[in-house]
């Protein structure tokens, strides 16, 4: 075999290895990412049904209920960003971290009847700490500006976002 | 006072790092052997000032003197002892102090254990590694200095996050940062052959035990995070694609790549550049996964930093390392002699098969990493890149991976035929035929079938390299056993690493199997998973040191035997009121049974509970891969070659010279 034949296996491996690697990150991409969303956003831009997107927000103090289908415990509970508010079902534990007015993120998708039906939901390690996708949906939606301190408790805003109701029910608009 | 002190020695220890980044620099250049003999020196004085600055802090945190901010920050009269010490590099300012300290030892340990390296090198490696130190330890000083103090002293201090006190945790963070950090060294010897322009086959020798060894740290440190991860968070995953582990993936990944490319360049001189170019990228991958720890940059359930001026500085610091290291490479490469261009078909065609694989993995984990931040940076848009896409990616370019690596140890150098190969193979060829059709019958998902399959093919294909070596069944078993004992060190490490990665891809697969049911039970109910029996026999309070606990039992029957009594708890720490989930899981090594105890409801005088009951075949085997994979590359740097530094150089410098 000759170096020039010798080598032009060399390249062919490096390409077909990159080659395989770029192609199946691009038809990865196209089907196996997650969007963020906000709950106004959601409501703005409803998601196709079978799109699992990851919903963010604080959850709405006195929203957590608990229910069972057969054995298995149902967890239900508002997440808004102060502008709306979308209704989270999860079968599971909560993680320990949960916590009525703190940040959480849900990743699912939503049903036909308007509520989120979560297969992970994800608080984080630090109870002082926001997601910082949290953090910057909150600020979009004009409830928190970081240049005043730590985002505000969702308990103490629960009465500018529609909690606990329907998707068709317009919050109350309050620019800060 | 300590605090002070041991800030005065940080001070001096970075002092002494830019001495030892410059002063051997400018000797070995004018060849002044008085400045060469500084480095190790220097190193030695940097690395005992660290040490004692590290003390100090350790100090501090065991005395409770929350007069010093991160003690006060993190730790709490009522923390035990273990947690106190080990709390000290539970937070980023202390953390960045340990880095600092290994990077220490890693400078101490060339000045140390190189003696036999030519001495121009060798004052060359010491001030690369210097330089690193240097800018590492001004970050410490000037951004996250961990022995500032407070004023007025608080009573206590603000407690530790209850997650991070457990022994796994515990020791995770050094060991990771030893692996980090150890890829410093090939890194130095990378740069410094660079300066010389000179990269021949000692080299590869030089280079080699050092980058085995960051690699078994960084393997074990990889594990025990998933370890940890599995037992803590009680959600019964491993591994999350989170950020933060991709940053320890992708150095592992080159890493990987290093170790087995500086086999070709010591063995036949060949793709001598292309690994300099893998020590310089590892490292620099290591650097950047600090870098998008400590920053924030990435979202992650693992920063624990979010300040700017920090980023800034590493940024700086980063760009530094990494473009200059770079630039370097783009000037001096060049200049190093090509090796020869080799058959596909042959032993170190199969390594550059694995480099290629390897590296392609690792392009796809840091494309599915860095795009969301980058998405978020350009486009203001708020993706995320979870396991579905890693899933689809990386698990694929594995498998050929895998099937090359049965092939691999069994190829000669030069020029190899494929055919006595697999006739030597046939058995192990056998035994995956034979495992591919047990397994279609019992899994049914594409990718764990094929992932398996590959797994029983690489142990077998290490188990024959040995059973060829030493011609078991050949030869009298006392003769094979003969041959075993005088088996280079080196061989047996590498069978044992690559069987290492059978029986974690084993274990990863066999999760995919794994089962789990959320029940909301009274005491004394039963529930069915995966054919055994789990009982809720009775919940109690107890108290811990620092915590209350509500503790369970259950019972788990298999057919009415009994097989294990699981306690899993929840803890509701006072201090920062938080709850952490004890998980409960008994294993047989075959299988877990993993028990979590959720919320408790109360409706009246009903009481109930919320359990979590999972079954996970074959789970231990993902942890036992990495400690036989790591062990395997600690025994090949037990082998005679690996320490004994090759003085070789001297008889091929005549050759190699003339630039």
């Amino acid at each position: 075999m000759t170096r020039k034949s010798r080598r032009l296996w060399l390249v062919g491996g490096c390409l077909v290895g990159l080659g395989t690697a770029t192609a199946l990150t691009l038809s990865a991409f196209s089907s196996n990412i997650v969007f963020f969303m906000a709950p106004s956003q959601v409501h703005a831009h409803p998601p196709a049904a079978d799109r699992t997107i990851r919903l963010g927000g604080m959850v709405v103090a006195g929203s957590v209920r608990q229910s069972k289908t057969g054995d298995t415990p149902v967890n239900q509970f508002d997440v808004t960003d102060g502008q709306d508010a979308v209704t989270v079902r999860y079968e599971g534990i909560l993680p320990d971290l949960f916590r009525e007015g703190q940040s959480v993120v849900a990743v699912g998708s939503l049903q036909a009847d308007g509520a989120f039906r979560a297969s992970e939901v994800l608080a984080k390690h630090d109870e002082t700490y926001m997601p910082k996708e949290v953090a910057e949906a909150l600020r979009r939606s004009g409830k928190w500006d970081p240049r005043y301190g730590k985002p505000p408790d969702a308990a103490s805003w629960n009465s500018m976002a529609a909690s606990g109701t329907g998707p068709d029910k317009a919050a109350p608009q309050h620019g800060s | 006072m300590t605090p002070e002190l041991g800030n005065f020695a940080l001070a001096l220890a970075c002092c002494l790092a830019a001495g030892q980044a410059v002063l051997p620099l400018v000797g070995a250049q004018r060849r002044d052997p008085r400045l060469m003999a500084l480095a190790p020196a220097l190193a030695i004085g940097q690395l005992m000032a660290l040490l004692y600055s590290f003390a100090c802090l350790v100090d501090a945190a065991i005395r409770d003197d929350f007069s010093v901010q991160n003690v006060a920050a993190n730790s709490a009269a009522a923390k035990p002892l273990l947690y106190k010490i080990t709390g000290v590099w539970g937070n980023h300012e202390g953390s960045i102090l340990l880095w600092a300290l290994i990077l220490g030892l890693c400078g101490g340990a060339v000045a140390l254990f190189g003696r036999t390296l030519p001495s121009a090198l060798r004052a060359r490696v010491i001030a690369v590694l210097g330089g690193v130190s240097a800018g590492f330890q001004l970050f410490c000083l000037t951004t996250s200095n961990p022995f500032d103090r407070v004023w007025p002293a608080p009573m206590d201090g603000q407690g530790m996050n209850p997650l991070l006190q457990d022994p796994g945790l515990a020791f995770h963070p050094p060991i990771l940062y030893t692996g980090y950090v150890g890829f410093a060294v090939p890194f130095a010897f990378a740069i410094a052959a660079l300066i010389e322009g000179r990269v021949d086959a000692a080299w590869g020798r030089w280079v080699r035990p050092w980058a085995v060894a960051a690699w078994c740290f960084l393997t074990c440190g990889i594990a025990l995070g998933s370890w940890w991860s599995y037992y803590v968070l009680g959600w019964g995953g491993y591994w999350f694609w989170d950020p933060v582990e991709n940053a320890s993936l992708i150095p592992w990944l080159t890493g990987t790549a290093l170790v087995h490319s500086a086999i070709v360049v010591e063995k036949r001189e060949a793709l001598k550049i292309w690994t300099v170019l893998l020590a310089i990228g590892t490292f620099s991958f290591s650097l950047s996964g600090t870098f998008l720890v400590r920053s924030g940059i990435l979202n992650s359930v693992h920063a624990f930093a979010n300040d700017p001026a920090r980023g800034v500085f590493i940024l700086g610091l980063l760009g530094l390392v990494i473009g200059g290291s770079l630039l370097l490479f783009a000037l001096r490469a060049p200049r190093l002699t090509a090796g020869g261009v080799f058959a596909p078909v042959s032993r170190e065609g199969l390594l550059v098969l694995n480099n290629i694989l390897l590296c392609s993995i690792c392009a796809v984990v840091l494309t599915g990493t860095m795009y969301p931040p980058f998405m978020s940076l350009l486009f203001g848009r708020t993706i995320s890149v979870g396991k579905p896409f890693f899933d689809a990616t990386a698990a694929p370019m594995a498998i050929p991976l895998m099937a090359f690596m049965g092939l691999g140890p069994m190829m000669p150098w030069k020029r190899a035929q494929l055919w006595p190969i697999l006739r030597r193979l046939w058995w192990a060829g056998a035994a995956t035929v034979l495992a591919f059709a047990v397994l279609v019958w019992r899994v049914h998902d594409l990718l764990p079938l094929l992932a398996a399959t590959g797994a029983v093919w690489v142990i077998a294909g290490s188990i024959a390299d040995i059973a060829e070596r030493i011609r078991l069944f050949r030869l009298p078993l006392g003769a094979s056993w003969q041959r075993a004992r005088m088996l280079p060190r080196a061989a047996l490490g590498a069978a044992l690493a690559h069987a290492g990665v059978g029986v974690g891809v084993l274990g990863l697969a066999a999760m995919s199997q794994a089962q789990h049911r959320i029940v909301e039970v009274h005491v004394g109910q039963t529930e069915m998973l995966a054919g055994d029996a789990w009982t809720l026999t009775g919940v109690r309070a107890a108290p811990g040191p620092n915590y209350t606990a509500l503790v369970a039992t259950i019972e788990v029957r298999h057919h009415g035997r009994l097989v294990t009594v699981l306690h899993p708890a929840k803890r509701t720490f006072a201090s920062q009121n938080q709850t952490t989930t004890e998980v409960a899981i008994h294993t047989n090594l075959l299988s877990d049974l993993y028990g979590v105890l959720g919320d408790r409801h109360e409706n009246g005088t009903d009481v109930t509970y919320v359990l979590r009951l999972h079954y996970n075949p074959l789970a231990p085997w993902m942890w036992l891969g990495g400690l036989i994979m790591a062990l395997g590359g600690a025994l090949s740097l037990s082998d005679r070659r690996m320490r004994v530094g090759a003085p070789r150089r001297a008889a091929t410098a005549g050759l190699a010279a003339t630039p």
